[in-house]
């Protein structure tokens, strides 16, 4: 439709730019004042720093405990993308391909369990993690992303297993591939960006999470980066020098992350935001 | 399929069934829950702070329902017509939302101090009228600025998907009323609208329940004050829960969340059978 698309205004132009700065100056500003001292960041809150020095994170590493912390969230987000990942296509693969019993009760569930609110069954959970030993442990935390984050996972898994022809599975069978080899030879290749989408989504999602974690995790040796920046920041004097290069470093990441990786993140929001 | 069932099971539904139980008991979280009928739901209906924090969840949703998504919709609108350049437009209204409500949290904490943030730096140009505003210590600013943080991080996402829903609307009907003298503001209301509605009215949706269940700004950046002008209802149940140990009212509290949820998806499916919408 080149050609017929009409040029478009200054008007798009100036407005589409200062959309862009409302959602990256706040940004930049954070950046400059990880490189200035809290003096500095006083008589010039918002330009650009005077010098380039990294100081500020080294010292912000150690008080923050963000070595510890990162780590820890790591641990969290891999454990969840990958345990989300397994449970949603197990479960994608048996709701399109085996014969279950109930047929199409199972969507409506997953559609029912990925919209009830965290808040309706958070506060028995507490006392049942703490009767079961998970609390404050972080294979606890990780076990509630699983179940938090798979039945989206799944329909989405299962979206991409339905519009696939079964054809390929027979004729591997007919050859005499048993099941698992079916499954992993056959489906599990066809089907891997929407499993790569969903485990990315749901890692994402675990390392920046906040409520859960904050509910479920006290001990500082267990914390994940989310809460260490939370208690970093909170406090009557606040060292904002301290706090930017923090935040930075746990921003930092996810931003490598996403903009390496962009397509596959912006596809797996815009399905969550329209298929479900 | 059992996996899923057993982490379900034993996080969402178990728990989740516990809760409507536990919403009729008087009960700390450690010892035997006691019965006591509808006590906790008559509470909740006297109660002051269940009251303004509900009203305080309803400004919050009429803020969400214009600000983000009309930012989302004419930058989407926009976006859609220009020829090239849009993947990188998209990846950068994008950026927010990858970060961590900590983070941008502390982001704005500090453009937001009285002291040393926009105020100070518009002062020192010679524009003292923000000079020493305490947006997030003053009661009457305090709501307004928490929501306006979150909108920063939350209407690059609205704009990604009405972009995705506004490249799927066929070009001849852009053609057809351009034919007729158009400009992109008819287009807009006579095309662009009408034909992403189901994207529209679903986001609508999403953003009545989401705007009921806010938690992660206002305790990160407020903890529901000063004096509760920030409070929702997430963060008075947190606040009976965890600090006074109220279990039972907290489910109370819970129901009441739920319910909202449930009779905005009930709502939107009977209006969707009314007017016989395909979506």
């Amino acid at each position: 439709m080149g050609t017929a698309s009409r040029r478009a205004q200054p008007v798009s132009w100036i407005v589409l730019g200062l959309l862009a700065l409302y959602a990256l100056g706040p940004l930049l500003v954070f950046a400059f004042n990880a490189f200035k001292s809290a003096r500095e960041i006083d008589s010039n809150p918002l330009g650009l720093p005077q010098s380039f020095s990294w100081g500020n994170f080294a010292v912000a590493w150690e008080q923050a405990h963000m070595g510890g912390a990162l780590l820890n969230s790591l641990v969290i987000a891999v454990a969840t993308a990958t345990g989300v990942a397994l449970i949603a296509t197990m479960a994608a693969y048996a709701m399109t391909r085996l014969d279950l019993p109930g047929g199409g009760a199972w969507i409506l569930w997953l559609l029912v369990s990925s919209s009830l609110p965290i808040q309706l069954f958070l506060v028995p959970l507490v006392s049942w993690w703490s009767t079961l030993g998970l609390y404050n442990q972080p294979i606890g935390l990780i076990i509630i992303y699983w179940a938090v984050y798979s039945p989206f996972a799944t329909l989405l898994v299962r979206a991409f297993l339905i519009g696939m022809p079964k054809e390929y599975e027979e004729a591997a069978r007919l050859d005499g591939a048993g099941e698992l080899g079916v499954f992993a030879r056959i489906v599990l290749p066809m089907i891997r960006p929407a499993v790569l989408t969903a485990a990315l989504v749901s890692g994402l999602q675990a390392y920046n999470e906040f409520m859960l974690a904050v509910t479920f995790i006290q001990d500082r040796d267990f914390q994940p980066v989310a809460l260490s920046l939370y208690s970093f920041q909170q406090g009557f004097t606040t060292d904002w020098s301290l706090v930017s290069a923090a935040g930075l470093l746990m921003a930092l990441p996810v931003v490598v992350l996403f903009l390496t990786m962009q397509r596959t993140f912006i596809d797996g929001y815009v399905s969550r935001g329209i298929a479900v | 399929m059992a996996p899923l069932l057993v982490v379900n099971l034993l996080v969402i539904t178990g728990p989740g069934l516990a809760s409507v139980f536990y919403s009729f008991t008087d009960w700390d979280g450690l010892s035997r829950p006691r019965f006591v009928g509808l006590a906790n739901y008559a509470e909740m209906l006297r109660s002051g702070a269940v009251g303004s924090a509900l009203l305080h969840n309803v400004l919050w949703t009429l803020f969400f329902l214009v600000v983000p998504m009309g930012m989302g919709l004419v930058g989407a609108f926009l976006l859609s017509r220009l020829r090239r350049h849009q993947a990188i437009f998209r990846v950068l209204y994008f950026v927010p939302y990858v970060l961590a409500t900590v983070v941008s949290a502390a982001v704005w904490r500090q453009i937001l101090d009285p002291d040393g943030g926009i105020g100070a730096a518009l002062a020192t140009l010679g524009l003292p009228f923000l000079e020493d505003v305490n947006f997030l210590g003053n009661p009457s600013l305090a709501l307004g600025s928490v929501a306006f943080v979150n909108t920063w991080q939350w209407w690059g996402f609205l704009l990604v998907i009405f972009l995705a829903s506004m490249q799927s609307v066929d070009p001849a009907l852009y053609e057809a009323v351009r034919l007729d003298g158009a400009g992109p503001v008819r287009e807009f209301w006579h095309i662009t609208l009408p034909m992403i509605r189901p994207t529209l009215v679903f986001l609508g949706l999403m953003t009545i329940i989401w705007s009921f269940l806010v938690f992660d700004y206002v305790y990160v950046l407020t903890q529901g004050g000063p004096a509760g002008s920030t409070d929702v209802l997430s963060t008075v149940l947190y606040r009976e829960a965890f600090q006074n140990q109220r279990h039972g009212y907290a489910s109370a509290v819970a129901m009441l969340l739920s319910a909202i949820s449930a009779a905005t998806v009930l709502g939107y499916l009977a209006l969707r059978r009314r007017l016989r919408w395909d979506i």
